[in-house]
């Protein structure tokens, strides 16, 4: 589902797209919306579905991407399934948010702001997300966790993949 | 019909006019970057700015995108607004010290350091190629990308649009797309040497005025 390839994907994708844009009746205004119905299904927003967004829209595709690059909440690249930010923020950095932020990178494998490849988590950081109190501070698909230390991160990575391989059967 | 009052003088303009406007029908001088009379106004560059009396106080705007209205008082050349400008006029150079719009820009007001790091990012985001592209194209090729210190003119996934109808228009606007200036070589990222240095002709009337700024070759033809 992360990459479309099969032809009846495409096919699928194409009449999802339109569908979402009838929902807005095709109005221009509506393109946040459109796209974020779109980021929530793919978790990312591909370039034919832009592309046929735009033209369905009536907008040139500039416009489209111009509002795809402009909020954080779209990404043009596949995200993994769980998004997890690491706050680098100066409370949490004072509070070590760094070496949370290494031992991620070296448990996923993976460098901030890149997938892993099996397509299970996105590594993020952020820059303050108003717990300071509790820093450092991770988010992991909307839920809080504080107080993080690098003890901690292998529990929680674990609980986050063992759902999912639950949730596969 | 509004009455204003620019730098002393009292003149009765259109509703709607512009304080930039009214002040050039004046003949009165401010520079500009990103205005182009025959686009919106966008107010990016700041370098239009002017000083607005407000009985004892007084601000600093962008004479571009204010309009006038009645009763408004402006000194277009007040020690505060040279002060201010040539701050922006820093900025500006700091982040496209090849342009020789910038460099001649920081000639004429007479900036004459710059404090600021030098990025040197070819484009001052003035926007004038995206609003040309769109009001005077209808086209859209091209737009702005990502935000904040990323944000770029670019097109969408970096290949050339259909809509582009390949007038050229967004480089023939583009303050900053020109031969470049050597300045970036030179040490503090200023130049000023057009202005200054270089083969100045003239005519037989010349009363050698720009001789008081050093300039070197100049030559009665
Ligand atoms: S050349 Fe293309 S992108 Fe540039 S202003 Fe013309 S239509 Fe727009
Ligand atoms: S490319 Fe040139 S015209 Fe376009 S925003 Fe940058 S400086 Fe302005
Ligand atoms: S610095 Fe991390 S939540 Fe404020
Ligand atoms: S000309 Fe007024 S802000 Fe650029």
């Amino acid at each position: 589902m992360d990459q479309m390839h099969t032809i009846n994907e495409v096919k699928q994708a194409t009449e999802f797209v339109t569908r979402i844009i009838s929902a807005y009746s095709a109005r221009p205004e509506s393109l946040i919306s459109i796209l974020q119905d779109i980021q929530t299904q793919y978790r990312y927003l591909p370039e034919d579905i832009l592309r046929q967004v735009a033209t369905e829209l009536g907008l040139p595709l500039i416009q489209v991407y111009g509002v795809a690059t402009f909020f954080r909440a779209f990404s043009l690249t596949p995200r993994g399934k769980h998004s997890i930010s690491v706050c680098l923020g100066t409370a949490c950095h004072v509070r070590g948010g760094r070496s949370v932020m290494e031992e991620m990178e070296r448990q996923l494998g993976i460098k901030n702001g890149e997938t892993t490849p099996d397509m299970l988590f996105t590594l993020e950081s952020v820059n303050c997300l108003g717990a300071c109190a509790l820093g450092p501070v991770v988010v992991i698909d909307g839920s809080y966790h504080g107080k993080v230390s690098s003890g901690k991160i292998k529990k929680l990575l674990a609980e986050y993949s063992k759902e999912t391989s639950r949730s596969k059967k | 019909m509004v009455t204003i009052s620019i730098d002393g003088i009292r003149t009765v303009v259109p509703e709607g006019t512009t304080v930039l406007e009214a002040a050039r029908d004046l003949g009165i001088a401010i520079p500009s970057l990103c205005h182009n009379p025959g686009l919106s106004p966008y107010g990016a560059c700041r370098v239009c700015i002017v000083e607005v009396k407000k009985g004892e106080r007084s601000t600093i705007e962008a004479s571009c995108t204010l309009p006038a209205s009645d009763g408004l008082v402006v000194i277009t050349n007040s020690e505060r607004v040279r002060k201010n400008r040539k701050v922006l006029i820093e900025l500006l150079v700091s982040s496209c010290p090849t342009s020789k719009t910038l460099q001649d820009l920081a000639a004429n007001y007479g900036v004459n350091r710059i404090r600021f790091a030098i990025k040197d990012k070819n484009c001052i985001l003035c926007g004038l190629c995206v609003r040309y592209c769109k009001e005077q194209m209808q086209s859209g090729g091209i737009g702005f990308v990502g935000r904040g210190t990323s944000r770029k003119v670019a097109t969408a996934f970096g290949v050339t649009p259909q809509e582009c109808r390949n007038c050229g228009g967004c480089e023939w606007i583009c303050p900053v797309c020109e031969r470049a200036c050597t300045a970036a070589n030179l040490t503090n990222g200023l130049c000023g040497g057009c202005q200054n240095l270089m083969h100045v002709e003239t005519c037989e009337l010349c009363v050698h005025c720009s001789e008081s700024v050093n300039a070197r070759g100049h030559r009665v033809y």
